[in-house]
C-alpha cells in the first residue's frame, strides 16, 4: 500500500510539470525582456537611444488605440498603416503565388517550358529585389504599385523553385497510375501532379511570405508614404526610437500572423498528411 | 483468337552510368487466352515486371508486338487494370475516392462514384474503411484497395505484379482465395507475376516459367487441377515437382554457362 508520504512528491512533481508545460512557450521571451528592461533602466546607455520595453510598450499603446498623444501625429494611427501594409503584401503575394505555382507547374512537367522560360528565370533570381528599387519608382511612381511589384518579386521564387521542386521529384508510378486509369495529359497534370507538388508548394508559399513582409517594409522606407516601414523609418528622423521599434514589433506581429493564416490553410489542404509527420504526432 | 498476344520481344536498357546494353528480355513470345489466369514465374531480375510494364504500356518493347484484345498496345489505358508491386495510391484521396479515380476522371458524378465504390470496397472486405487516408491503414489493405480499384473498371485484363509478396500468410491465403472467386466471378483475364511456386499453382490456369536474365519463356503449361486447390494434396506436390525440376536444371545450366 502507498502512503501519503510517497505519493506526494510524485503528485508535486506532476503539477510542476503541468505549469511547466504551460509556461514552456514564454520563458526564453520573457528573460529577454526582463534584461532588456533592467539593462536600458541601468544608465549604461541613454534611454532615448535604447528605450526600455515599457517604453515601446506605452509608444506602441498610443500607436494602436491613441491613448495620450505621446506619438503626435501617429497616435491612433496604428491600423491604417498595418491595413496598407498588409494589403501590400497581400496583392504582391496573392499574384506571386498564383503565377508562380503556374509557370513552376509548367517547367517541372513539360520539357520545352523548362529549356524557353527557366535560363531567363535563373538569371533574374539572383538579382536582390531591392535593387529594383530606382526601375519600380521611375516605372510605377510613389504609391502602392512599386511596393507591391517588390512583394511580388520577392515572393514570385521561392514559390517557384519549390513547385520546379515538388513537380520534378513525384512519384513516377503515381502518373502511371493515373494514365492506367485513363487520365489524358491534363488531367493528369490537375488530378496527380499539382496535388502530388502541393506539400512542396507550401513550403515555398511559407518562405515567401516571409519574403513579402521584408520588401513590404524595405519598399515603404524608401518609396511609399504610408505603411509600418514608412512609420519605422520617419521615426528614425524624428528620433523617436521606442516607435522604431514599436514599428519592428508590429512587423513581427505581422509576419507571425500571415504564417499562421498560411499554416492554417496547409492543415486544411493537407490533412491527409497529418498522420504521416514522424512520430505520429499532430503538428 | 488470344487475348494478349507477345510476339518476340525484346526488351534492352541502356545502362548510362556504365555505358552498356543490358538485355532484360530476350525472344518472349505468349499467347493467352480470354479468361485465362496465367502465372507467370521467374526468378529475381528476371523481367517479369518489365514485360507486365509493356502490356499495361507503361514502356515501349525494343523489338517485337504486344497486342491486347487484336489491337496494339502503344500507350496505357482503362481496358488494363494494373495492380503495381508497391499499392501506388493518390496519398491525398481517400479509400473511396482512390477507388472511384477512374470514374472521377470520366466525369461520374458524386453519389454514383461512391456507391459503385462501396461495391468494390465491401468485396475487398475493407467496409468501414471508406473514409481513412491511405497512411492510415497496413500495408495489405492498401494492396486490397489498389485491387479494388483495378476491379472498379472493369477491364478486360488485369496485370498484377506480386501484389501479395509484402503480405503475411495468412493475409496472402485470404487474399488469393477472394481473387481466385473474384476471377470465376467476372470472367476477366489475369497476368499475375510471381517468385513463390506454391503461389503460382495455387492461382493459375497456366503456367509461364521464365529463366534468369536475359529473360526467356522457359516452359508455359497448363494446370487444370479442380479448385479449391490443396497445398498439401499429392497432386498440387507433383506438380510443384516438377516445376521446381525445371528450375533447378534451369540453374543448372546458367552455373555451368557462367
Ligand atoms: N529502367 C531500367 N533501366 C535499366 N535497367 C533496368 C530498368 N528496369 C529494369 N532493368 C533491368 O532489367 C532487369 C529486369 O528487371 P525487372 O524489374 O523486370 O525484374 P523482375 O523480374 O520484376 O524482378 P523482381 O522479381 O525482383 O521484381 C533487371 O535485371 C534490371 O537490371
Ligand atoms: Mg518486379
Amino acid at each position: 500500500m502507498q502512503t501519503a508520504s510517497e505519493r506526494l512528491p510524485a503528485a508535486r512533481y506532476a503539477a510542476a510539470w503541468r505549469l511547466w508545460s504551460k509556461l514552456e512557450r514564454v520563458v526564453v521571451p520573457a528573460l529577454i525582456l526582463a534584461g532588456w528592461e533592467a539593462f536600458s533602466r541601468s544608465g549604461a546607455l541613454p534611454q532615448s537611444l535604447l528605450p526600455p520595453p515599457s517604453a515601446v510598450l506605452h509608444a506602441l499603446g498610443d500607436w494602436v488605440l491613441g491613448l495620450d498623444g505621446s506619438t503626435q501625429d501617429y497616435s491612433g494611427t496604428w491600423f491604417r498603416h498595418a491595413l496598407s501594409s498588409s494589403w501590400r503584401v497581400f496583392a504582391g503575394f496573392v499574384i506571386a503565388g498564383l503565377s508562380g505555382i503556374l509557370i513552376g507547374t509548367a517547367i517541372g512537367w513539360s520539357r520545352s517550358a523548362e529549356k524557353t522560360l527557366e535560363p531567363t528565370l535563373q538569371m533574374l533570381r539572383p538579382v536582390p529585389p531591392v535593387s529594383w528599387i530606382p526601375l519600380a519608382i521611375i516605372w510605377f511612381g510613389i504609391a502602392d504599385k512599386p511596393a507591391i511589384f517588390l512583394v511580388f518579386l520577392g515572393a514570385f521564387f521561392p514559390t517557384l523553385m519549390n513547385t520546379i521542386h515538388g513537380v520534378k521529384t513525384i512519384d513516377r508510378n503515381l502518373i502511371r497510375a493515373g494514365a492506367m486509369m485513363g487520365a489524358s495529359g491534363r488531367q493528369l497534370l490537375v488530378h496527380i501532379v499539382v496535388p502530388a507538388a502541393l506539400p512542396s508548394i507550401f513550403a515555398g508559399l511559407r518562405i515567401a511570405i516571409g519574403s513579402a513582409w521584408m520588401l513590404t517594409v524595405t519598399a515603404e522606407m524608401v518609396a511609399v508614404k504610408s505603411g509600418v516601414g514608412y512609420v519605422l523609418w520617419d521615426s528614425y528622423y524624428f528620433l523617436r526610437y521606442d516607435m522604431v521599434i514599436a514599428a519592428m514589433v508590429s512587423i513581427g506581429l505581422l509576419g507571425y500572423l500571415s504564417d499562421l493564416a498560411i499554416k492554417r490553410l496547409m492543415g486544411v489542404v493537407l490533412r491527409w498528411q497529418r498522420t504521416t509527420t514522424v512520430q505520429g504526432r499532430e503538428g | 483468337m488470344a487475348e494478349i498476344a507477345i510476339r518476340s520481344i525484346v526488351k534492352t536498357f541502356t545502362d548510362r552510368t556504365r555505358g552498356r546494353e543490358i538485355t532484360a528480355l530476350d525472344t518472349v513470345s505468349l499467347n493467352i487466352g480470354d479468361h485465362d489466369f496465367v502465372c507467370l514465374l521467374g526468378p529475381s531480375g528476371c523481367g517479369k515486371s518489365t514485360l507486365l510494364n509493356m502490356i499495361a504500356g507503361f514502356e515501349a518493347p525494343s523489338s517485337g508486338r504486344i497486342e491486347v484484345g487484336g489491337t496494339l498496345v502503344e500507350k496505357p489505358g482503362a481496358d488494363r487494370g494494373v495492380v503495381f508491386q508497391q499499392p501506388t495510391l493518390m496519398p491525398w484521396l481517400t479509400v473511396a475516392d482512390n477507388v472511384a479515380f477512374h470514374l472521377k476522371l470520366k466525369g461520374v458524378g458524386r453519389t454514383e462514384r461512391r456507391a459503385r465504390a462501396q461495391h468494390f470496397i465491401d468485396l475487398v472486405g475493407l467496409t468501414g474503411f471508406e473514409g481513412h487516408y491511405p497512411s492510415e491503414l497496413s500495408g495489405g489493405m492498401n494492396q486490397r484497395v489498389g485491387i479494388a480499384r483495378a476491379l472498379l473498371m472493369n477491364p478486360r485484363v488485369i496485370l498484377m505484379d506480386e501484389p501479395f509478396a509484402a503480405l503475411d500468410a495468412q493475409t496472402k491465403l485470404e487474399m488469393q482465395e477472394e481473387l481466385v472467386a473474384i476471377w470465376q466471378r467476372i470472367r476477366c483475364t489475369i497476368v499475375f507475376v510471381t517468385h513463390s511456386v506454391d503461389e503460382a499453382l495455387v492461382l493459375g490456369n497456366r503456367i509461364a516459367v521464365m529463366t534468369r536474365r536475359p529473360g526467356r519463356i522457359r516452359d508455359y503449361f497448363d494446370f487444370d487441377m479442380p479448385r479449391p486447390r490443396d497445398i498439401t494434396s499429392p497432386a498440387f506436390n507433383d506438380a510443384k515437382r516438377r516445376v521446381l525440376a525445371l528450375i533447378r536444371e534451369e540453374a543448372g545450366s546458367s552455373r555451368k554457362a557462367a
